[in-house]
């Protein structure tokens, strides 16, 4: 037989054998929860869910909709908290890591020094310190803060008026305007302050790595300071920042489910419930590990379409 | 993810079909102790006191099992559970009982592989608020009275308020329901962690608190900075039997827990306590007799000593007296849960 006939025939047994593992430990579990009374399936997502969600995206909700809907609302949570949170957190970690190349000495070690802190806090720790930042210092409702007109800081969040709709103190709390609740902004602001650490790591990195000559040679061709580093600098130093970029976006986006010991409703939060309510773990686990699967690979997918376009051209060829 | 949850998941996946080779009392037999899922700590259900003993109406019955079983209520371990972790624990086996203030409802029952063998206490659920005139820092803010908080003295004034309350709990559904039944709104904030749970509320992130009316009960006297800023309202809006569960399918276990619970209820029937049992049991009253093994053979029945409920009650105490030693303290009234005889509830099967 031929090496490469060897080969194929070593990976078709062991797909065979995975496979074959698959299927044995999906029907044990199957007779094992069914001999011990364990409820299975996925009839259970179009049942009532029967609890509230303190607040949802795009999506309406009420305790009368079912299990699917309220996992698509903390899905929808996770996609806004992440969505906003890579863009925040990019813009942050790219002023961090410029700030850490600045002649400004003060300004270097002030960068550095955030750097430290910042990714040697574990991050739960962080986000039970911003969410006890925003519930313990701020005040109630009734004597929030009102630094611009219309905008109320409270220990029931940052209320701020829209177009023709005011926030206006009812009763309990405030109603009309938009929010940010105090769970949303504790762990926007622990992501994104976290993260920012690491990426000013990487496009400091990706900066230094561009070669000094690279740069003489731009000032050599009469460029000013702002087109070497459009024309120069960043392209090359692009092409090292984007691969760990990506694992900073995915990282932000799984260490949101953190959100759970904060009250957040994400999608791990409403899951957790939902598991809990129907007693379905397995069902749960495994939704829950498809969905981040596949944010997951959709993030991978477009930052390695975007690092193609950022590659060398006629490299590799 | 949950090493508790990873554990279920393994154990799932990968225990043999039927491997229930061992029945609950073998295993428990043979390691010599019952291993108990409790509360993390909830003052008068279980909570480690000062010197890092397990105290509680729900420890004690884990107690009374293992005096049952292994003649010794010192022969117990603990482990703490989350509302959320309790179901997992139990069905995983890293538990062999829950009694951890767990509602009994049809689903439970029915559909997570368990079984719930009676009711330790009959509760309902309630809401907990601030006294008027009483801001979450604790400063009077009588001053701005006028736009202050309203008093609140009924849960139907509740509308728009935000509440605090654990997930996993029939506390989350029965919330809703209440609201959705009174055309009312609210914004929940829910966070698994009691403790976290707590400082979200008392920090006055939330209006309101709710849970069992005996964990309000038990939390304002023990965690609430200033208890008396704190008011339980009136209304009472489900019904909570809480109960131990054991797993589904070990009938004899799921016997000789149901009778750990009813052997205290009924030694309080009878008066026998943990210092008149000794004495008692020499009196010719053919209950006691039955009741200590001196007559018949009720402890072979459950494949026990015959001597199980006088352990129980020597060295734990009847349902009562566990009743006055840890929840009468925090301020806790009998009401449903005295015995049928006072006009209760607390009812235990003729032990014949």
């Amino acid at each position: 037989m031929t090496r490469r006939g060897r080969e194929l025939l070593v990976q078709a047994a062991l797909a065979a054998v995975l496979l074959l593992a698959a299927a044995f430990l999906l029907w044990n579990v199957s007779q094992n929860l069914a001999s011990s009374k364990i409820a299975s399936g996925i009839a259970f997502l179009w049942r009532e869910a029967g609890f509230e969600i303190g607040e949802t995206t795009f999506i309406a909700y009420s305790a009368a909709d079912t299990y699917l809907r309220a996992l698509a609302v903390g899905l929808a949570n996770t996609f806004r908290v992440a969505a906003v949170g890579v863009v925040l957190t990019t813009v942050l970690g790219t002023m961090l890591g410029l700030a850490r190349l600045s002649p400004n000495f003060l300004l270097e070690k002030l960068a550095a020094g955030y750097v430290e802190v910042m990714r040697n806090i574990p991050l739960l720790v962080q986000l039970f310190f911003w969410y006890a930042i925003i519930s313990e210092v701020l005040p109630g409702p009734h004597e929030a803060l009102n630094p611009l007109p219309g905008v109320y800081l409270s220990n029931r969040g940052i209320f701020f008026p829209l177009p023709g709709d005011w926030p206006e103190l009812s009763g309990f709390n405030f109603t009309g305007g938009g929010t940010l609740t105090p769970e949303f902004a504790a762990l926007l602001v622990g992501l994104v302050t976290y993260t920012a650490a690491f990426i000013a790591e990487i496009v400091r990195a990706g900066i230094l790595s561009v070669p000094r000559g690279q740069v003489d040679a731009a000032l050599s061709m009469g460029l000013v300071r702002r087109d070497q580093l459009r024309h120069v600098v960043l392209p090359q130093a692009l092409r090292l920042i984007v691969p760990p970029m990506t694992s900073q976006y995915l990282n932000l986006t799984k260490n949101s489910s953190l959100a759970v010991a904060i009250g957040y409703p994400d999608l791990v939060s409403i899951a957790n419930t939902t598991m809990n309510q129907t007693g379905q773990a397995i069902e749960g686990v495994a939704i829950i590990m498809a969905v981040y699967l596949s944010i997951s690979l959709s993030i991978s997918a477009f930052m390695n379409w975007y690092n193609r376009r950022v590659a060398l051209r006629g490299s590799g060829e | 993810m949950k090493p508790l949850l990873a554990a279920a998941l393994a154990t799932s996946l990968l225990a043999a079909t039927g491997a229930q080779a061992q029945s609950t009392q073998e295993a428990v037999a043979k390691k010599g102790f019952v291993q108990c899922g409790v509360n993390v700590g909830l003052a008068g259900f279980s909570q480690p006191d000062s010197q890092g003993v397990w105290k509680g109406i729900d420890v004690d019955l884990c107690r009374a099992i293992a005096a049952a079983v292994l003649g010794d209520a010192s022969k117990v371990r603990y482990t703490p559970l989350t509302a959320q972790q309790r179901f997992t624990a139990l069905q995983s086996g890293e538990v062999d009982v829950l009694s951890r203030n767990t509602t009994w409802t049809i689903t439970r029952d029915t559909s997570l592989g368990l079984n719930f063998v009676g009711v330790n206490y009959y509760d309902g659920q309630g809401f907990m608020v601030r006294k008027a005139g009483v801001s979450a820092s604790g400063a009077k803010d009588a001053k701005k009275g006028a736009k202050g908080a309203r008093a609140i003295t009924s849960a139907k004034q509740l509308n728009g308020a935000t509440v605090c309350v654990q997930p996993g709990t029939t506390t989350e559904l029965n919330l809703a329901d209440y609201f959705r039944a009174n055309k009312m709104t609210f914004k929940p904030v829910v966070i698994e962690k009691l403790e976290e749970v707590l400082n979200a509320y008392f920090a006055g992130r939330c209006d309101v608190y709710t849970t069992d009316i005996s964990g309000l009960v038990s939390v304002r006297a023990s965690r609430a900075p200033k208890p008396d800023e704190h008011l339980i309202l009136p209304e009472v809006i489900s019904k909570e039997p809480l109960g131990p569960a054991v797993r589904h399918g070990d009938d004899r276990w799921f016997d000789i827990v149901k009778w750990s619970l009813y052997a205290m209820i009924e030694a309080e029937e009878l008066d026998l306590n943990s210092k008149n049992i000794e004495q008692q049991a020499s009196t010719q009253n053919p209950s006691i007799q039955r009741f200590v093994g001196a007559t018949g053979d009720i402890g072979k029945m459950l494949g026990l000593d015959n001597k199980w409920a006088v352990n129980i009650v020597k060295q734990v105490g009847n349902y009562g007296e566990s009743f006055d030693a840890n929840l009468k303290p925090l301020g806790f009234d009998r009401g449903l849960n005295k015995l049928w005889t006072k006009g209760g509830l607390m009812y235990a099967p003729p032990i014949r």
